[in-house]
């Protein structure tokens, strides 16, 4: 094994560029790892850890760029580092090619956009919160797609953004939709009669992506970042948010989406609810149904949708465990016609964290305990579902929606453990993540049953897709190939969540499925 | 510019950070301008605390 490493001094590039540099290294010929990124305490850590450390890389300071290579020789190490230096040399012709000068400063930014109205930033988190400020500070509304920043900063940038009233999407705000133009992650919508306001991305992104499914379209969608109904928040960006939902003439229903408010919060948002004078669904995932009817509370993301279009319809509308039940029936009966032995555990492999909390508020009351990484408490048993996007699974690299293959490789672990009997996916498309999320997720299932099979097991795969015809990668395309695959493809994360829990459970089928022929 | 006048206006977008956000909205049509955005000199401690005596100079100013 040979490691090699340079560092070059004062050369900043952003987080996203140099993961993708180092994803395309890895897959050169003897390459065992790699890394690009800049020489700051966490990540050399990080090299330490991943046996890149060098003389050399010690020495960078968090202004420089740092790239190791482990290799099985010295010549492919070496001939890896040359590769990065061609990726970037190219990178910088491309950028000369444009013939732009870019600004360094948020400041001389405005000199070439003087009429600018928000500021995007997703710079590292610990300068986060200053270049906000300084966004607010000169009257801009601002995307913080950043994480990492204090829940002190947090409330500090709110209480001068409410004065202003300016937003402050974020720290941590995945996705939002302003006047028809997504930011951040987002899915390809039609704009329409549906406001949003949303304490989570993946969760505005089941959302609009199940309100297209419905011809319907989204106003605005606006991101708040998941800690803003806390108490320490106490919703400051939610509630100035209902209040600019409620007074634009383009929205006609509003939707909330988050996790359970703090008490102390309740009080004063439903006041603002109350205000809001138009259709609204409330979407707090495991809150139970409250208020003054003024609200529509519901248990799911897919329910969220389906209500508002309904009020919107003037339709009534009641919740459902599948859109299809008689369909549900007719699969059941063909999995179970098979007796090969299935284990009997569930492994929930997420990449969306708010829809790995859905699944298990829904699993647990069907199936017992489920050990996970998202919610509270969660013993260790049979059953376990796991966000793959939290942090102690992305530092240092992609995030599961941006790079599937560390998902992919658990998937196809699954298949190789006896207990597990059922897998169940999320995969979430849009813009700005992976172009083709579901053909290395469609390998991974194939090898997995593959694998079950010649141990004398089967093995269910369980998939829902987030997206849109529209979305770059196209909603159909992707669920056929996970289809092809062999995955029971369900409409939404809700009913394969249900449908999960009814294949490791038939006692559940009087409960979920009533008398549906 | 109100969160309400906002929300009647077109999107005019100034970006910092990851690059790929920028390239998104210009597909879409949006005037956006990148910023190459590098990490001030030093601890970000002590770039915050600069951060913050230029902002109360401007506080103060303003």
């Amino acid at each position: 094994m040979a490691v090699r490493a340079v560092v070059w001094r004062s050369y900043y590039q952003d987080s996203m560029i140099l993961m993708r540099i180092a994803e395309s290294l890895r897959a050169l010929p003897g390459v065992r790892e790699a890394a690009v990124l800049m020489g700051t305490p966490a990540n050399h850590e990080l090299l330490a850890a991943a046996g890149l450390a060098t003389p050399e890389t010690k020495a960078a300071t968090p202004g420089d760029l740092v790239l190791a290579v482990a290799a099985s020789t010295d010549a492919e190490a070496q001939a890896a580092l040359d590769a990065a230096k061609g990726l970037f040399d190219a990178r910088r012709r491309e950028r000369e090619a444009t013939g732009r000068i870019l600004p360094r400063t948020l400041e001389s930014a405005l000199r070439q956009l003087p009429d600018a109205n928000l500021v995007s930033i997703s710079v590292p988190g610990a300068y986060a919160k200053f270049e906000a400020m300084r966004g607010l500070r000169r009257g801009l509304h601002v995307f913080l797609f950043s994480d990492n920043v204090s829940l002190a900063d947090e409330v500090e940038l709110k209480q001068v953004a409410v004065r202003r009233r300016l937003l402050c999407m974020g720290p941590d705000c995945g996705t939002a939709y302003l006047n028809g133009v997504g930011l951040g992650f987002a899915n390809v919508v039609a704009r329409g009669r549906v406001g949003c306001v949303a304490a989570s991305g993946t969760g505005l992104q089941a959302v609009a992506s199940r309100l297209a499914a419905l011809g319907e379209g989204v106003s605005h969608g606006i991101g708040v970042g998941g800690r803003d109904l806390s108490a320490e928040v106490d919703g400051a960006m939610t509630k100035l948010a209902l209040e600019a939902l409620a007074a634009d003439p383009t929205t006609e229903a509003v939707i909330l989406i988050s996790k359970p408010p703090a008490a102390s919060v309740l009080p004063g948002l439903e006041a603002t609810i109350r205000k809001v004078g138009k259709p609204i669904v409330v979407s707090c995932l495991g809150a139970a149904a409250r208020g003054d009817g003024s609200a529509r509370w519901v248990t799911t993301l897919e329910d969220a949708a389906d209500a508002a279009v309904a009020l919107l319809d003037g339709r009534s509308w009641a919740p459902r465990a599948f859109s299809d039940p008689v369909a549900v029936r007719t699969r059941l009966a063909r999995l179970r016609a098979d007796t090969t032995r299935r284990g009997a555990g569930l492994l929930g492999l997420y990449t969306g964290g708010t829809l790995a909390h859905e699944a298990r508020l829904l699993l647990e009351p069907l199936l017992g305990p489920i050990a996970s990484n998202v919610g509270a408490g969660g013993e260790a048993g049979p059953h376990r579902i796991l966000d793959l996007g939290a942090d102690e699974f992305t530092v240092g690299r992609l995030h599961p929606m941006l790079d599937p293959e560390g998902r992919a490789a658990r998937v196809r672990e699954a298949g190789r453990s006896a207990g597990v009997g059922v897998v169940l996916v999320d995969l979430v498309l849009g813009r700005g993540v992976h172009a083709d999320p579901a053909r290395p997720l469609a390998a991974a299932i194939e090898d997995a049953r593959r694998a079950a099979a010649a141990d004398g097991r089967s093995l269910l795969v369980v998939a829902s897709v987030v997206g849109t015809e529209r979305d770059p990668q196209g909603l159909g395309a992707q669920v056929g190939a996970l289809e092809a695959a062999g995955a029971e493809m369900v409409p939404s994360n809700a009913q394969a969540a249900r449908f999960a829990a009814l294949a490791l459970n038939p006692s559940l089928e009087a409960e979920l499925l009533g008398d549906a022929r | 510019m109100s969160v309400e006048q906002l929300l009647g206006q077109p999107l005019r977008v100034i970006n910092l950070g990851l690059e790929l956000f920028a390239r998104e909205l210009e597909t879409d049509g949006v005037p956006v301008v990148h910023v190459d955005w590098r990490p001030p000199a030093g601890d970000p401690s002590v770039a915050a605390l600069l951060a913050r005596l230029e902002d109360d100079a401007e506080e103060s100013a303003g």
